[in-house]
């Protein structure tokens, strides 16, 4: 019960920054039905913008309390600024001109872009661990039995409350918005909203940086979380991400939130009751069979064929 | 009608101005963190920003150039009307038909060319990293060519093939029980010598199962997702190889894995070995040689039977596949058995790649496997042209050739000091590339299509019409 | 109009429900061998879900469709082949098929019901010819040694590949699209289009041909031209017809039987005589409520 609580805690965490990815992967597939290859990556460079910002301000101001919240605060701003250049950039260079040509031709260069910026990253920056000095360590002990400890740390409910909060937002752009309506409208059909006068570039332009964005801060979160970040952290939580948004239902942006929180509480549970080793396959194997047996998701609509 | 041509506009370079002033302003939004500052590690472990404004200026000053001179060229190639490529296509099937049996011509001889040219020290690096590397990826691309060009199922997770391969040979040949029982039944030296030639069809057979297995399951999915389950099951191999360390020794992998004989005769300096046996000096180029001709002899094998397999009714329906899944059903073509042949084709081709790998290695690891060689194997097929295998030699050599080039321009070190290494960017320079690549030439390098029969006359079918199938 | 004496294919009962729509609503129907047999209605009648019925593309909620080759009496074995778990029978007579339990390449490939397609599907990177040795894939899968004997070169595969493009050829000259054949089917005009995808299915050689508007989208005498095709097909190859099609002018001059739904209910059947002038048939075109205002409209356009 008490593991259980405590793996509950962390989940929830993990399931988090796993949300907020795959909101990005959801929208993009929504809006103009890639599959955004480079999205964990885009992920992985907000966590390095967040680290380099972190160090910077610390170097300035110290490492007091103060400081270090002033840091984060402003590592997480800057992330989602730059980020989300990186993101319009990668649009404006890599898919734009793609849009509407051959099928295959969006993913191929999007597993390019991949491939770049990881590749930029480990030139750029090296290719070891980069690791923040540890900050808030403290917890608050929720309750204790037979000497187990069930806590919750400062920063996982920063990262829970940060998300809670950015989440609303970016839900209330989304419903309530023209912005968000252009969006929607784009899904369903990009001639006819560009006929209305939507303009759909910049539409699908501002999708990618609100999924960077939010990318940002879940880049932001797992480096506060876990202290450390690496060039080939791309990968794996973007395809967990992704996993995440085909759990939840493609498209559907409550359902990337569920489907992040599932794939945060599977992978905790699996690592602390079956194996750790097998994590990664777990992720894995959930992913296929999900897109194998249940492509439509938890929460997106059935596709029915058409003959 | 004459046409006027239309009077060319003055270039506006105010206006070209301003957008490299633009690119310029974006690259310094994104490299004034990710280039400006570098993130180093001192000797007592403390982390520390290291500012590089020179190298930030400098990308950004390229950045602006680059702009500029793009919208240069845009601005001057503006008001000419591209012509259709329609005379072109004829010629395309002739570079085909005629480029290939240059090539293949080409091949048998490169080793002895280059023996010639660098000596047998030399001519080693030249055969192996490029002629054995090249032709390896060459004969990858023509296995995945069958499910991804002419099927048109987009398998993401191809390497899984290659790996299966790989192991296979590697654990059979490795395996104590089975040289016993060679030992036993026929001679303590038969089954080092040819447990290559015997574990090839066994390592493309199981590999052709495992694609009839992970490809039954993922026969209803289309487009984008077949991409990602196929990239799941890639990597569940991969990383089950990783932990499983009883069966495949984990992370460590197979090593001392028998290499490859002369037809029972061993590439060593021994005197039953291959050089004392037909009276020549030992050195280790005749096993390199052999190996380069081995490939090329498997490489030229998943030719023929591709070309074949593709004017064969099960070819046909392949492409049919690809063009519309719904018109083949009504036809009466069962769709599920044609997709999982294309698989387990597909596979074995890998398999029969992946044995080789591990012979010509000696030794193997998941290291090997990853996801990056499923996307460089796709990247071939897709850059070559799909379904155009004179496009995946074409690829394969700039792809594979060009980053392995890469290794060579240690003359660069003179300009940009002793520290550059020109090698770490090869796979920056490759994603760049496949990027590029997409931009310019969606539909490959060779992009038409050529009718695997035809009445009167063989007319290419240009790939505007072409579809690029569910996958 | 052979629908009572001689049937190829009975459709009883026939449902398909979509969640809460109802598409087919209990459609009892028989087509005649050597028929014409056309299925009109207005739009979202539903005749192409009984089309993706028929050809196994959809599995009908309920509802028995059986087809016959030969002289097999339907009545006779259809309810002891349903209490069985097969899909067919076979005797002397002949076969009857269940086509409700049969897979969709199976419909094609065993039951032989051929069809086309609303928004036509051919392999348009493929060349016209190719389009109709794909037709031919079964016959020459089984010539080709399931590919091992095509592999190797064997003479028995290259002599039946010979035949299969004779029989691609004699299709070709019948739609006019000989001079076409090494042209990508992409780049034919729509008419050829069209008649490229019943040459198509043809080549697969059934016995039952469905034909989803044929007609839409072409030109008068493009349309002559299609019923003196269809004509053909009936009356030299016996190939039945099943045709759905909105040009009246098609339907009342070549088909033999007409089937009228509406809301995916049958409301007239009968020869294309007995339908014109079937007063529902008319309400529904025209929108009519009920069977006084039907009289005034026919009063108003002068019936």
């Amino acid at each position: 019960m008490e593991v259980f609580v405590q793996q509950l805690i962390n989940g929830v965490t993990l399931g988090a920054v796993y949300g907020l990815i795959a909101i990005g992967y959801t929208m993009v597939f929504g809006i103009i039905g890639m599959v955004n290859f480079a999205h964990g990556d885009v992920f992985m460079i907000s966590a390095f913008v967040a680290l380099i910002c972190f160090m910077a301000v610390t170097a300035l101001a110290g490492m007091t309390g103060g400081a270090v919240f002033l840091a984060l605060l402003v590592a997480l701003i800057v992330s989602m600024i730059v980020t989300s250049l990186f993101s319009w950039t990668i649009e404006r260079v890599a898919y734009r001109k793609l849009r509407g040509s051959f099928r295959l031709a969006p993913l191929i260069s999007a597993i390019g872009m991949s491939i770049l910026l990881m590749n930029f990253v480990q030139v750029a920056q090296g290719a070891r661990n980069k690791p923040i000095p540890p900050i808030m360590r403290d917890t608050i002990r929720l309750f204790e039995k037979d000497g187990f400890v069930v806590a919750i740390s400062y920063k996982q409910i920063l990262i829970i409350l940060v998300t809670a909060l950015l989440l609303g937002i970016f839900w209330y752009v989304v419903q309530k918005t023209p912005l968000g309506r252009a969006q929607r409208a784009c899904e369903q059909d990009q001639k006819m909203a560009a006929l209305l006068g939507i303009n759909v570039d910049r539409t699908i332009a501002v999708t990618f940086i609100m999924g960077a964005a939010l990318a940002a801060v879940a880049g932001t979160m797992f480096l506060t979380y876990y202290g450390v970040v690496v060039f080939s952290d791309g990968f794996v939580p973007g395809v967990k991400a992704f996993t995440a948004a085909v759990l939840g239902g493609i498209g559907s942006l409550p359902g990337a939130v569920l489907g992040g929180m599932l794939i945060g509480l599977i992978e905790t549970f699996w690592s602390a009751y079956f194996s750790i080793d097998y994590k990664d396959v777990a992720a894995f194997s959930i992913l296929a069979i999900v897109l194998i047996f249940m492509p439509q998701g938890l929460l997106g609509k059935p596709e029915v064929e058409k003959v | 009608m004459m046409m006027e041509a239309p009077a060319r506009e003055p270039v506006n370079f105010v206006g070209l101005l301003k957008d490299a002033v633009f690119a310029a302003a974006i690259a310094f939004g994104l490299f004034s963190l990710m280039l400006g500052l570098k993130t180093d590690q001192t000797l007592n472990n403390q982390m520390v920003l290291v500012p590089r404004p020179g190298l930030l200026f400098t990308v950004v000053g390229l950045v602006f150039v680059g702009r500029f001179l793009i919208g240069y060229w845009q601005a001057i190639n503006a008001g000419k009307i591209k012509k259709r490529k329609a005379a072109a296509t004829p010629l395309a099937l002739k570079i085909e038909k005629y480029g290939t049996a240059a090539f293949v011509g080409f091949l048998f001889v490169y080793p002895m060319m280059v023996l010639g040219t660098a000596g047998p020290s030399g001519a080693i690096k030249w055969i192996d990293n490029f002629g054995i590397q090249i032709l390896i990826y060459i004969m990858l691309g023509w296995g995945l060519n069958i499910v991804v060009g002419l099927a048109g199922l987009l398998d993401l997770g191809y390497v899984a093939f290659y790996a299966v391969g790989a192991y296979s040979y590697a654990l059979l040949a490795t395996s104590e029980p089975v040289k016993e029982f060679m030992a036993g039944a026929i001679g303590p030296t038969f089954w080092p010598l040819w447990a290559f030639w015997i574990c090839l069809p066994v390592a493309g057979i199981l590999a052709a199962f495992w694609g009839v297995l992970l490809g039954f399951p993922v026969l209803r999915l289309r487009g984008d997702y077949l991409a990602i389950v196929t990239l799941a099951f890639g990597e569940i191999i991969r990383l089950v190889l990783i932990n499983w360390v009883e069966f495949s020794g984990g992370y460590a992998g197979i090593s001392s894995i028998p290499r490859p004989s002369f037809f029972g005769v061993p590439f060593n300096a021994t005197e039953s070995g291959f050089a004392a046996t037909f009276g020549l000096e030992f050195t280790p180029i005749y096993r390199t040689i052999f190996l380069f001709y081995v490939i090329l002899i498997l490489a030229l094998i998943t030719a023929v039977v591709s070309t074949r397999l593709r004017r064969l009714p099960v070819g046909r329906a392949w492409e049919a596949l690809r063009e519309d899944e719904i018109a083949c059903r009504s036809l009466g073509i069962n769709t599920v058995n044609t997709k999982l042949t294309a698989f387990a084709i597909g596979a074995m081709f890998g398999g029969f790649a992946g044995a080789f790998f591990a012979a010509r290695q000696g030794f193997i690891s998941p290291e090997s496997f990853v996801f990056l060689e499923s996307a460089q194997i796709l990247a071939i097929v897709v850059l070559g042209g799909m379904g155009s295998l004179l496009g995946v030699v074409i690829a394969s050599i700039l792809l594979v050739g060009g980053v392995e080039l890469l290794r060579e321009l240690d003359f660069l070190k003179a300009y940009f000091g002793d520290n550059f290494d020109p090698a770490q960017y090869r796979m920056l320079i490759f994603g760049a590339c496949m990027v590029l690549m997409m931009l310019w030439k969606p539909r490959g390098l060779i992009s038409v299509r050529e009718p695997s029969v035809f009445l009167k006359e063989k007319k290419a079918v240009s790939s505007d019409l072409v579809k690029e199938g569910h996958g | 109009m052979r629908a009572l004496t001689d049937p190829i294919l009975k459709v009883q009962n026939l449902t398909m429900r979509f969640g809460g729509l109802v598409a087919v609503n209990d459609l009892t129907f028989t087509a005649g061998r050597g028929d014409i047999t056309a299925l009109i209605g207005p739009n979202g009648a539903g005749k192409t879900t009984v089309f993706n019925c028929i050809t196994g593309f959809y599995k009908p909620t309920t509802g028995r469709m059986a087809l016959r080759h030969g002289s097999i009496d339907i009545d006779a074995h259809v309810e002891r082949l349903t209490d069985t778990p097969n899909d067919h029978v076979t005797n002397a007579e002949g076969s009857l098929y269940l086509l409700e339990r049969m897979p969709d390449f199976h419909v094609s490939a065993r039951a032989k019901v051929a069809r086309t397609f609303q928004n036509i599907r051919l392999f348009s990177g493929m060349t016209v010819l190719e389009n109709l040795m794909v037709a031919q894939h079964n016959p020459l899968m089984v010539a080709s040694n399931w590919t091992i004997g095509g592999l190797l070169g064997f003479a028995g595969f290259r002599k039946r590949e010979k035949a299969a493009i004779e029989t691609a050829k004699y299709w070709l000259e019948k739609t006019k699209l000989i001079d076409r054949a090494d042209d990508p089917a992409g780049d034919l005009p729509y008419g050829d289009q069209r008649r490229l995808e019943i040459a198509r299915a043809m080549c697969t050689e059934p016995v039952l041909l469905c034909l989803d508007e044929p007609a839409a989208g072409l030109n008068p005498r493009e349309s002559l031209e299609l019923n003196a095709l269809l004509r053909s097909i009936r009356d030299d190859h016996g190939t039945s017809l099943l045709l759905i099609e909105h040009d009246m002018s098609v339907v009342m001059e070549i088909s033999d039987h007409v089937v009228v739904l509406d809301y995916g209910t049958k409301i007239s059947d009968g020869t294309p005589e007995q339908v014109k002038s079937d007063p529902k048939v008319i309400a529904a075109y025209l929108g009519a409520e009920d069977e006084a205002e039907v009289e005034q409209i026919e009063a108003e356009v002068g019936l």
